[in-house]
């Protein structure tokens, strides 16, 4: 499905590679977790599969496709930002509408998926409010709707969580299994390791560039010594220095 | 089509739900077009209702000064109020309490009609005329005399410049009088007898442009509202820009760039709600100048026959000023950069334009870069409609430029764009 070969990415002015000769794939319908601490390439990663951002060198493909065929590439994947990107003075149907229509969606169908998600995501009532008037979790399970409304084969989901609470968490994790069991492939950062740990099938540790473990999380805990949960692992890989960078 | 039609009704949302905002771009336009006719109107009338207080110090007390005095009372531009110092006179007005001192000097009269008497005797024994009656005395020295004006420093060198022309003319024209009246006196005995026509044998006539038979002479309102009206449709890149801006800090731009959507549709939709505020605007201010100006007691703006013309003019003076917000927004990064150098830029390139100071009066190398301002050709084309009452060919070259500055401007938004993006 993903198939990633000697990535690299050097942003101009920068004296490191942000993502170094990396290696990946990722098979249809995994939900995949791209672990690391802050700076250590993830959201580089993906914005090279998005096609926000062209490669040094290297080369990918998402089914088939590569960054030059950034239409039919941006058709197949979702991408779900880790900033709210709504228009607050538009109600939450107007959003929706307009991003759906962006992906050349229309007329009752677009409603219809609309009403659907919004119904499952439990923001009926409010559908026709201004999202400057929403919570934090109503705005990340808005900003998650208006990604998947063309349904997606492949959904890139940047800290989908962060900031929200244990309610909204759980409905949007249990909406994201249901997609991958409709078949979206997902691909997700996180630093909530707990999380992770729970939702995906597989996972790769990432840093400076580079990944340094993958698998399924239940082999990485018992493949490290004396690590009871994905945390231990990851601090044991990563290490317990602050990661901090501007 | 669908894209362009979804993104052209998320403007229209974003723009109405922001009242105040939609306030200030009609409300303030109508305020500024207004409140600069009124003030205009005045240099436009003949006879002005407001005068302007002037000091006057009359050293001479003679004919000259009551002359003086007198046409400055009557051309109902000026208050004259007398003082008896130079030196009180000229204090007031650098202190900025008056605009203006005029100081008749002493004996102006007399030693006049001294020196022309001279003259016109000088004249005449050249014809041997007085040789035989008078014996030739030697001639007394006059000196020649200087009516002071003092202005206050903060007034307009346009004022000072017709005020000086103004009373330079007056006095040519007594001079003259004298002269013919010192004349009149050498050669005839009898005061009735008219020898001299004192009248202007030359005399200019202004021949202005007809429509049929009636002559088309434009007023304020003709002048003004072309001119603020595009200051006005111009103004659009500061909330054009601000909008991008907006777009970009929010987030929204990075979701637009995942999705298959180009920026040029992107631009496409803002583009035609912003024209619609653009042509919005100039209706009213058009309905400003035909229904409100003449309740104001202003000169009614005449648009009869023109109105499909004015609407093309705007229609791409709208697209030249959106193509710059569209480029100022794409290159700015924060609102603080946009919005200042957006409403400074505007100013600029109205003063450019010829907004406030015709082209010609300014220097070659201001004249040059007027040329290329887009403020220029769309004052220009509304000038052709307003007061030359052109036909829509003779606009083309000017919409043609007013066109080809929006798809540059355009074009070059989404190049950057593009450039900027590709790290």
């Amino acid at each position: 499905m993903i198939k990633i070969e000697q990535l690299s990415k050097k942003y101009k002015g920068a004296e490191a590679y942000s993502v170094s000769d990396l290696d990946l794939f990722i098979d249809e319908k995994e939900i995949f977790g791209l672990l690391g601490p802050n700076g250590a390439g993830k959201t580089t990663l993906i914005s090279l599969l998005c096609s926000l951002i062209k490669p040094t060198s290297g080369s990918f493909t998402i089914d088939g496709l590569t960054y030059k065929n950034p239409n039919q590439l941006k058709q197949l994947i979702g991408i779900v930002p880790q900033e709210y990107a709504l228009y607050p003075a538009l109600t939450a149907n107007e959003n929706l509408t307009y991003f759906g229509s962006m992906y050349g969606l229309k007329g009752q169908l677009l409603k219809s998926k609309i009403s659907q998600a919004i119904e499952i995501l439990g923001l009926s009532k409010f559908a026709n409010k201004k999202v400057s008037t929403f919570s934090g979790g109503m705005k990340r399970r808005i900003n998650l709707i208006a990604s998947i409304l063309h349904e997606p084969k492949v959904l890139f989901l940047d800290e989908p969580t962060v900031g929200v609470d244990v309610q909204s968490k759980n409905v949007i994790i249990k909406y994201l299994q249901l997609l991958n069991k409709k078949g979206a492939t997902i691909i997700y950062t996180s630093h909530h390791l707990n999380e992770a740990e729970d939702f995906c099938t597989r996972v790769a540790i990432i840093d400076h560039g580079k990944i340094i473990s993958q698998g399924q999380p239940q082999e990485l805990i018992s493949n490290q010594k004396n690590a009871n949960n994905l945390e231990d692992v990851f601090l044991a890989l990563t290490g317990k220095a602050l990661r901090d960078h501007a | 089509m669908h894209k362009l039609w979804a993104s052209t009704y998320k403007e229209f949302l974003l723009l109405t739900r922001d009242i105040g905002g939609i306030a200030i771009l009609f409300i303030m336009p109508i305020v500024l077009i207004i409140t600069i006719t009124i003030i205009q109107d005045s240099s436009f009338k003949t006879i002005s209702d407001t005068k302007i207080p002037i000091l006057l110090v009359n050293n001479d007390n003679g004919r000259v000064s009551e002359t003086i005095i007198s046409s400055l009372t009557a051309s109902n531009t000026f208050q004259v109020i007398q003082k008896d110092k130079e030196q009180e006179a000229r204090d007031l007005v650098f202190k900025g309490n008056y605009q203006l001192a005029i100081i008749i000097p002493e004996k102006l009269s007399s030693d006049l009609d001294k020196k022309v008497n001279q003259n016109v005797e000088g004249i005449l024994s050249k014809f041997r005329l007085e040789e035989e009656e008078k014996e030739i005395q030697p001639e007394e020295t006059i000196l020649s005399k200087e009516v002071r004006l003092y202005f206050d420093p903060a007034t307009q060198l346009t004022f000072k410049s017709s005020v000086k022309n103004g009373i330079d003319k007056m006095i040519s024209k007594i001079e003259t009088q004298s002269i013919y009246k010192a004349f009149h006196e050498q050669v005839s005995e009898d005061d009735t007898e008219v020898i001299f026509e004192t009248d202007n044998f030359i005399s200019f006539k202004e021949i202005v442009p007809k429509q049929g038979d009636k002559e088309i002479i434009p007023n304020s309102a003709q002048h003004n509202v072309p001119a603020w009206t595009l200051f006005a449709i111009f103004f659009i890149i500061v909330p054009l820009s601000i909008n991008i801006v907006k777009e970009k800090n929010q987030g929204t731009f990075v979701r637009l760039r995942t999705n298959p959507v180009s920026y040029a549709i992107v631009l496409g939709g803002k583009t035609t709600v912003y024209l619609a505020v653009c042509l919005i605007q100039f209706t009213l201010m058009l309905a400003i100048g035909v229904f409100l100006f003449p309740k104001l007691g202003l000169p009614t703006l005449d648009v009869s026959g023109r109105i499909f013309n004015l609407f093309i003019v705007a229609f791409f003076a709208g697209l030249a000023a959106i193509g710059l917000g569209l480029l100022l927004g794409t290159v700015a990064k924060t609102q603080e950069q946009s919005a200042p150098f957006g409403a400074t830029f505007v100013v600029i390139l109205a003063a450019l334009g010829g907004v406030w100071v015709p082209v010609f009066v300014m220097p070659k190398f201001m004249q040059l870069l007027s040329n290329i301002s887009p403020m220029n050709w769309g004052l220009n084309a509304f000038y052709d409609v307003f007061l030359r009452n052109a036909s829509f060919i003779e606009l083309v070259p000017e919409i043609i430029l007013l066109l080809l500055f929006f798809i540059i401007t355009a074009l070059i938004s989404i190049v950057y764009n593009e450039k900027k993006n590709a790290v």
